[in-house]
């Protein structure tokens, strides 16, 4: 099982423009663990984030997933362990049909016909997206399309799931449809997100990157307590946890209850 | 402009077309391309004034067509949008080649007006050709039979993001005119200025969202091998398929059927 561990030590990026991007980050995720990384807008989170399965080849510094540090040799292998869903679904959906989409990794892994055919449509129906297979890509709604973008990737079964930014631009009933998708996943789940509500909602775990470099690292709970940490990185506290606009913000638990 | 990006997804429905199981789609891939590829240089092949002798080859798509149960509507409406191209090329023919080749009545038919018309008529067949092809295949698969027909693998995968990459260009243009349109407050002259920042932009933009599609097929095991969905292999359907319709081909271009048939029927009639 130590195979779904994730560790980074002292990761540095420059982008070839001289941006320096993210700086001597290390941190450890274990198995089963779902871990948040936060941030304002241009923190490094998706640069980050594709150094987990070897999109961008970091300056210096070194990612290990399980026993395996990442090298131009372990790279189909890593990739295989660590399904990665890209910020915007248009540019992870490519082929034809859903189906044939969603079958471009298995059939990549060396999976024959019915193999693959089972493993689309187990993936497309784990989302709730099983009438969509003959669909066109670019013809879904935006919460169709991350839905087939998590198939894709589920299809591949990875042991370790990373999401760039998995709620944004969806309408609000989308977004906690994907969030109790998300909670049933087993995986060890790595998210960036703007979204500090789902954070709250499902990972245990936040690390707080700002301008490259990681601010905390610890429960969501402390970290979203800490007012001056969020002030000073640029975030604020996840709506749930500010005080309730009807009730002036004294009760703010027992009216979140009652909602 | 927003017309362009409406017809870009509408190509994007040919390759949808490649989804059913009719008797030309289970056909091997490499028989249909290769059977193709003689059909296109039959028809190109000919000199530049044929009209006639050009006929005859519309059988071949009227039988894809009917055969693979394609919609007739849609792909006469691509061929004439392309075609159009066609007749941009050679629309100056009729100004410079006046010599007149044929004679109605009193009107003199010049041959510029002929080979315009050839132009045209050699266009629809070959575009015609390849939009079944791929209608019918699939352009992964078309990609996947080149490249097991001996095209070098590296040009095979370079074809198939090409492919990709002119719809991403598509789309992005689509966008960025209506951008441009809309914020210049309806007025025509928007300026050369603003339409070359556009291009450039355009082109990076392009470059960076197909780098961004090459990274996710990376991510999901991509390693530059082709992995057609559908199974076949080259049996003695596709014999028959290649050889059948390949000599067809060669007898209507080295002789000249519509002329004997027409020599037949009026001495018919003599
Ligand atoms: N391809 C690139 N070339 C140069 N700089 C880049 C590139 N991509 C991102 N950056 C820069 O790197 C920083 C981090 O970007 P990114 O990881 O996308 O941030 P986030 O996802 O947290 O919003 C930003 O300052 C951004 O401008
Ligand atoms: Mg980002």
């Amino acid at each position: 099982m130590s195979h779904h561990i994730v560790e980074a030590k002292n990761l540095q990026h420059v982008y070839p423009d001289g941006t320096v991007a993210i700086k001597d980050v290390s941190f450890c995720i274990t198995h089963g663990e779902s871990v948040a990384i936060i941030g304002a807008n241009g923190a490094g989170k998706s640069t980050l984030l594709q150094h987990l399965n070897g999109c961008l080849i970091a300056t210096s510094g070194q990612i290990r997933i399980g026993d395996t540090p990442l090298s131009k040799g372990t790279l189909p292998d890593i990739r295989r362990t660590v399904g990665m869903v890209f910020q915007y679904p248009d540019d992870q959906l490519f082929m034809p049909t859903v189906f044939e989409d969603v079958a471009f990794g298995p059939l990549n892994l060396g999976l024959s016909g019915d193999e693959v055919d089972q493993r689309v449509v187990e993936a497309l129906e784990r989302v709730g997206a099983g009438h969509l297979r003959t669909k066109p890509p670019y013809n879904l709604s935006g919460g169709e399309k991350k839905r087939v973008a998590i198939a894709t990737v589920l299809a591949m079964a990875p042991d370790i799931l990373v999401m760039d930014e998995p709620t944004s631009g969806l309408d609000p009933f989308a977004r906690r449809q994907l969030i109790s998708l998300l909670r049933e996943f087993q995986h060890t789940k790595i998210f960036t997100s703007h979204d500090l509500d789902m954070v709250l909602d499902l990972c245990q775990r936040t690390i707080i990157l700002h301008e490259g470099v990681i601010m905390a690292d610890g429960p969501t709970d402390e970290i979203f307590q800490n007012e001056e940490l969020l002030a000073a990185c640029r975030l604020e506290k996840p709506f749930s946890m500010q005080g309730c606009p009807v009730c002036n913000g004294k009760t703010n638990t027992k009216c979140h209850d009652a909602g | 402009m927003a017309s362009i990006s409406a017809a870009v997804i509408d190509l994007k429905r040919l390759e949808l077309l490649a989804d059913s199981d009719s008797p030309v789609h289970v056909i091997d891939a490499r028989a249909k391309v290769l059977v193709t590829f003689v059909f296109i240089v039959a028809v190109v092949s000919h000199n530049s004034y044929e009209l006639a002798r050009l006929l005859p080859f519309f059988i071949f798509p009227t039988v894809m067509i009917a055969l693979a149960g394609l919609p007739m509507l849609y792909l006469a409406r691509k061929i004439a949008l392309i075609s159009t191209f066609a007749l941009m090329v050679g629309i100056f023919n009729p100004v410079f080649d006046r010599t007149i080749l044929y004679q109605i009545g009193q009107w003199g038919i010049s041959g510029g007006w002929i080979s315009l018309l050839s132009l045209l008529i050699r266009s629809m067949l070959t575009v015609g050709a390849a939009f079944i092809l791929v209608g019918t295949t699939g352009f992964t698969a078309v990609c996947q039979a080149l490249e097991r027909l001996g095209m070098p693998q590296l040009f095979a995968i370079q074809l198939l993001f090409l492919h990709r990459y002119i719809f991403v260009l598509a789309d992005e243009t689509g966008r960025s005119s209506r951008a441009r349109e809309l914020r210049s407050c309806g007025r025509k002259g928007l300026g050369v200025a603003s339409f070359g920042s556009l291009v450039g932009h355009l082109l990076l933009r392009t470059w960076q969202k197909a780098e961004r599609i090459h990274i996710a097929m990376l991510a999901r095991g991509f390693v530059g091998r082709f992995h057609a969905h559908r199974q076949s292999s080259f049996g003695k359907a596709e014999l028959y398929f290649l050889l059948g319709w390949s000599s067809l081909f060669i007898v209507l271009r080295t002789f000249d059927v519509t002329g004997t048939l027409g020599t037949l029927i009026t001495g018919i009639f003599k």
